[in-house]
């Protein structure tokens, strides 16, 4: 009766080596980003490529690995919820900022 | 015949238990999600901001990276020992519990202490959120996220209350799992933090 094992939505599947894998990658994607910054041996664009892209992989690590989403049918609706919040997300961003910017541009 | 029925009653038992937990967990991830969306419009207001400066200082000029590297480092080693935690309440282990929590809380403290410095040092310099648009929406969305770390820091000192008074009950442990959830999150939201105020800031 004591251990029952929890075996569904969120931070509840995790084992020692998925939460050594996470951390591990974290560790290293997060001195990728401060490093490609730091250093100033990128031009402005590449730079900023790079530090999206290793956010975007940091993010999904976290997901993967310390939140335990993922594509089984046990996670179906946390995953679901997630997908919407996000499509809230880049309406939210993405619409603010063409908005202001199309209006500094016919402002000037 | 009565053992294994007894068996049979508690394996429903701890079914249902699993279900109710399953429910609770996809009721505080649908909360987190509304979170994100609270931390999304306060993003974008910081991005339409981000170039406003009244004259006040940069990004450039304001942010030290090292100092933020630390943080982000005490961030991580804390939602790692969290999990720690998760793994030792998995492992009905009380006072392994006890100890990642307490480290957890420790490294949470120490990044809450870290960010507390660098605000007080900028207000003490005249660049408060009154200086500049920049600063204004640097401080609520960096401030934002360290009240969540705040009351993360408050709800695990009351959970680590709640195992000594009343052990690692199935409610206790539910709740354990929810708050390693919501901790894990608000380090998701620092790698957006961290990339796009301080790295982009200071590219």
């Amino acid at each position: 009766m004591a251990q029952s094992s929890i075996d569904s939505t969120g931070a509840s599947r995790g084992t020692l080596k998925s939460y050594t894998i996470g951390f591990i990658l974290s560790v290293l994607l997060t001195a990728v980003a401060f490093w490609v910054v730091m250093s100033g041996d990128f031009t402005y664009s590449i730079a900023l490529t790079a530090i999206f892209g290793v956010a975007v992989t940091q993010i999904l690590v976290h997901l993967y690995y310390f939140l335990h989403l993922d594509f089984s049918s046990a996670s179906r609706w946390n995953l679901l919820a997630m997908i919407f919040a996000v499509l809230i997300m880049f309406l939210f961003v993405g619409g603010s900022l063409w908005i202001m910017y199309s209006l500094n541009s016919r402002m000037m | 015949m009565t053992s294994e029925s007894s068996n049979h009653a508690v394996s429903i038992e701890t079914f249902a238990q699993d279900e109710t937990i399953a429910n609770q967990s996809l009721g505080f991830w649908l909360y987190l999600m509304s979170d994100l969306v609270i931390f999304a419009a306060i993003f974008a207001t910081y991005v339409v901001l981000s170039h406003n400066y009244a004259d006040g200082p940069t990004g450039k000029e304001l942010f030290h990276l090292p100092y933020v590297f630390t943080e982000t480092m005490l961030l991580l080693f804390s939602s790692a020992a969290c999990g720690m935690a998760i793994l030792a309440v998995h492992a009905n282990k009380k006072e392994r519990v006890m100890f990642w929590l307490a480290v957890t809380f420790l490294l949470g403290l120490g990044f809450v202490g870290m960010e507390i410095r660098e605000f007080s040092h900028m207000i003490l310099e005249g660049n408060g959120p009154q200086r500049s648009g920049f600063l204004s929406a640097f401080f609520t969305l960096v401030g934002t996220h360290g009240l969540h770390v705040t009351s993360g820091l408050i709800w695990m000192a009351i959970m680590m209350g709640q195992i000594i008074t009343k052990d690692l009950t199935a409610s206790v442990q539910s709740r354990l799992l929810r708050l390693s959830m919501f901790w894990h999150f608000l380090d998701i939201v620092w790698v957006a933090v961290f990339t796009i105020v301080y790295l982009m800031g200071v590219l």
